[in-house]
């Protein structure tokens, strides 16, 4: 189906630009997706993650720059994009008042699928979104997780090589989102590409590689464990009490950064620095009560908050 | 690789048409609502309208005051009650109680003969009768008019008849009425009211459908699938058009039985002419929605720009000869005005095909123009 199965990325975006009456969403930006990887795209909203998938689907044009997504030019042949990606819209986008697998049946007729054809891989595809395929309910009736992996089920109806995902799980219950993370990590495994958005720190972990989108631009791309090591580098000891002092504890000549995190502090630190001990006492010195140090492995959060607050005038 | 083998040419076309019109289909089953609406109102309508719009005027009522009070008197005034016209419901000693009657709605008209009217006839000299109108009905005063008219020329005949024996008049209009003998208006309204209601549904049907695909966000959704524009509005035209044609049908054969409307012309004829009819009011439903996006502004220029140029400009009730020049041009663009002209034609007069050609030139621009801007301002792009 496409004529570019083999070697080499399946999506490669070159200083890919939007820009829309005023403003640009999209600032050049350049990466490249392998196959079969799951890639992880990061952003508060608004940093254009959106922006990017409908251009890399072929829904929206790019105002500069180009973007070849499973051999095909999103610019010049937006009919072959659309036949070779899979499209799950943040919105929920499917027709409330037909069942799953009516839903399939359409979307697998408007991708020229024939019926048999059709009938023979939405059956497949319930299966392995783990979905009842004679279930009565028309698709509005269904609880969020179930909807959302009807949703995926749709945009995989035509066995795409890629698949894009708008933030699959915004707003689904924690349990719903670990399991439709399951199923995307056996899809990936199964040889499809998934390019995923997310602003859950803790999913951007399942993914191989992960972007990071600030402001329309692209600041740092790597896989999780190389991000933390560049972004957040030295050791990270998460620090509870009362009264921490923040200000006290920037000041010593070993930390570099103190971020606040849930209810305490994340203090980031030089790789010699001396430890737990001299954190607590620090805090102690400063009056703090009942410090509790720990030094733990930086997540992603930590990497964002490095990285996003660069941008921001300090 | 090329474009055509890649989605399948015609026959990925047709699926993928045939798989929008399927779901439009579930769409309509799975709403009763809409379905009982399409089939229901277009009866409703006929049903309203045609017992309600009706410009035969009968049974005026009539208060006579004869100050007169003698034989000749007395004859004269029966006379005026032997058609079906006016009904004499009271009778006054004075012409001064005629208005409270008019103000009270109980008579609309009043006939007067004055005291001395006999011995008037009988020296010879112009007798006369006061008849006085409620004119706030328009209707009802230019039957009376015309019906005063020809009562004073019956009474001459009749009195010179009576004094000067058989005197043949001398000159006899004999008006036949064609393909509608009897003047009935539900013969010359019913097909009329066929086109009226049809315009409506037919744009109602399908102003929602694209517009609602952009709120619910299943547009982007479709738009991210290699379906072209055009198949878009194919499938979608292609349920309503059966919907519309039902209604088409029911609202026909309802006519036929209620009204006694009469199919004088080939029923295929006006088949087809139907056919071109709905594809022009579902695609200009399809522009409404494609432009607005938004489902209740559809719903209302969908209304207001079927309903009114149907009932005001299509000739409808007023003849598109008396109105201005420039609404006599403009109303050539409506599909309505021609299906009208078509309808009246195929139903009550047999008119030949080629009578048609231009009504069905006209319907074939407006359906393919239509059809052009929907697809055209169909934008893919979501901005």
């Amino acid at each position: 189906m496409t004529p570019s199965v083999g070697a080499g990325p399946i999506l490669e975006a070159r200083a890919l630009v939007k820009r829309f009456d005023g403003f640009t969403a999209v600032r050049g930006v350049t990466f490249g997706v392998e196959r079969g990887e799951i890639f992880g795209y990061l952003g508060a909203n608004g940093a254009g993650k959106s922006t990017t998938i409908r251009i890399l689907c072929g829904l929206l044009a790019p105002t500069d720059g180009q973007a070849i997504v499973a051999g095909h030019d999103v610019a010049r042949d937006a009919e072959g994009v659309r036949l070779s990606v899979g499209y799950m819209s943040q919105r929920f986008s499917l027709y409330p008042d037909l069942t799953a697998a009516e839903n399939l049946d359409f979307f697998g007729g408007a991708y020229g699928i024939p019926r048999a054809t059709r009938r023979e891989r939405a059956r497949a595809l319930l299966r392995d979104v783990e979905l009842a395929e004679g279930d009565p309910r028309p698709a509005g009736a269904l609880p969020g997780g179930m909807r959302q992996r009807l949703a995926l089920a749709t945009a995989l109806i035509h066995a795409p090589p890629i698949v894009f995902l708008d933030e699959p799980t915004a707003g689904v219950d924690p349990e719903a989102r670990r399991n439709f993370w399951r199923i995307i990590r056996t899809l990936a495994a199964s040889g499809t590409t998934v390019f995923v958005t997310t602003h859950y720190m803790d999913e951007a972990e399942y993914c191989a590689r992960v972007g990071l989108m600030v402001d329309g631009e692209l600041v740092a791309l790597d896989t999780p464990s190389a991000l933390k090591k560049t972004f957040v580098p030295g050791r990270t000891f998460a620090l509870r009490g009362r009264r921490l002092p923040r200000a006290e504890l920037e000041a010593l000549p070993w930390v570099r950064a103190v971020t606040p995190f849930g209810a305490g502090l994340h203090v980031r630190c030089d790789a010699d620095a001396p430890g737990t001990g001299a954190i607590v006492q620090a805090a102690l010195d400063a009056g703090a009560g009942d410090p509790h140090a720990e030094e733990i492995a930086p997540t992603l959060e930590d990497v964002f908050l490095a990285v996003a607050g660069r941008g921001a005038p300090s | 690789m090329t474009a055509k083998s890649r989605t399948g040419g015609v026959r990925g076309a047709l699926r993928r048409i045939g798989a929008i019109a399927l779901k439009e289909v579930m769409h309509l089953f799975r709403d009763m609502g809409t379905l009982y609406f399409a089939v229901g109102m277009p009866l409703i309508m006929l049903v309203l309208f045609g017992y309600a719009i009706s410009f035969d005027v009968d049974r005026i009522p009539v208060v006579v005051v004869d100050e007169d009070a003698t034989a000749e008197s007395r004859q004269v005034v029966a006379r005026l009650f032997s058609g079906i016209s006016f009904v004499r419901v009271t009778d006054r000693a004075s012409a001064d109680a005629i208005e409270p009657l008019f103000r009270s709605r109980e008579a609309s008209v009043g006939v007067v003969v004055p005291r001395g009217f006999s011995r008037s006839l009988a020296r010879g000299e112009l007798a006369t009768i006061q008849v006085m109108v409620d004119a706030a009905d328009n209707a009802t005063t230019s039957t009376v008019l015309s019906s005063a008219t020809r009562f004073v020329v019956v009474v001459n005949r009749d009195l010179a008849q009576k004094s000067l024996g058989a005197t043949p008049d001398a000159v006899e209009a004999r008006v036949r009425a064609l393909y509608n003998p009897s003047s009935k208006s539900a013969l010359f309204l019913v097909p009329g009211l066929v086109a009226v209601i049809q315009t409506m549904m037919s744009v109602l049907l399908t102003a929602l459908t694209v517009a609602r695909e952009w709120e619910r966000g299943s547009m982007e959704q479709l738009f991210a699938t290699p379906v072209r524009r055009i198949e878009i509005v194919l499938g979608k035209l292609l349920p309503y058009f059966g919907v519309a044609m039902i209604q088409m049908m029911l609202v026909l054969a309802a006519g036929t039985w209620l009204f006694g409307v009469p199919i004088r012309g080939s029923v295929g004829l006006l088949f087809a002419l139907s056919s071109l009819f709905l594809v022009a009011g579902l695609g200009q439903g399809l522009v409404i929605s494609v432009v607005t996006k938004n489902q209740m502004v559809a719903t209302q220029i969908a209304a207001v720009s079927s309903m009114l140029p149907a009932v005001l400009l299509s000739g409808f009730i007023m003849p598109i000869e008396n109105m201005p020049r420039a609404l006599q041009i403009a109303s050539n663009v409506l599909p309505v005005r021609h299906f009208m002209h078509a309808v009246r034609g195929i139903m009550l007069r047999d008119v030949a095909p080629v009578d048609l050609a231009k009504d069905a030139l006209a319907l074939v621009i407006f359906a393919v123009v239509v059809i052009a801007i929907s697809t055209a301002r169909f934008r893919r792009k979501i901005a």
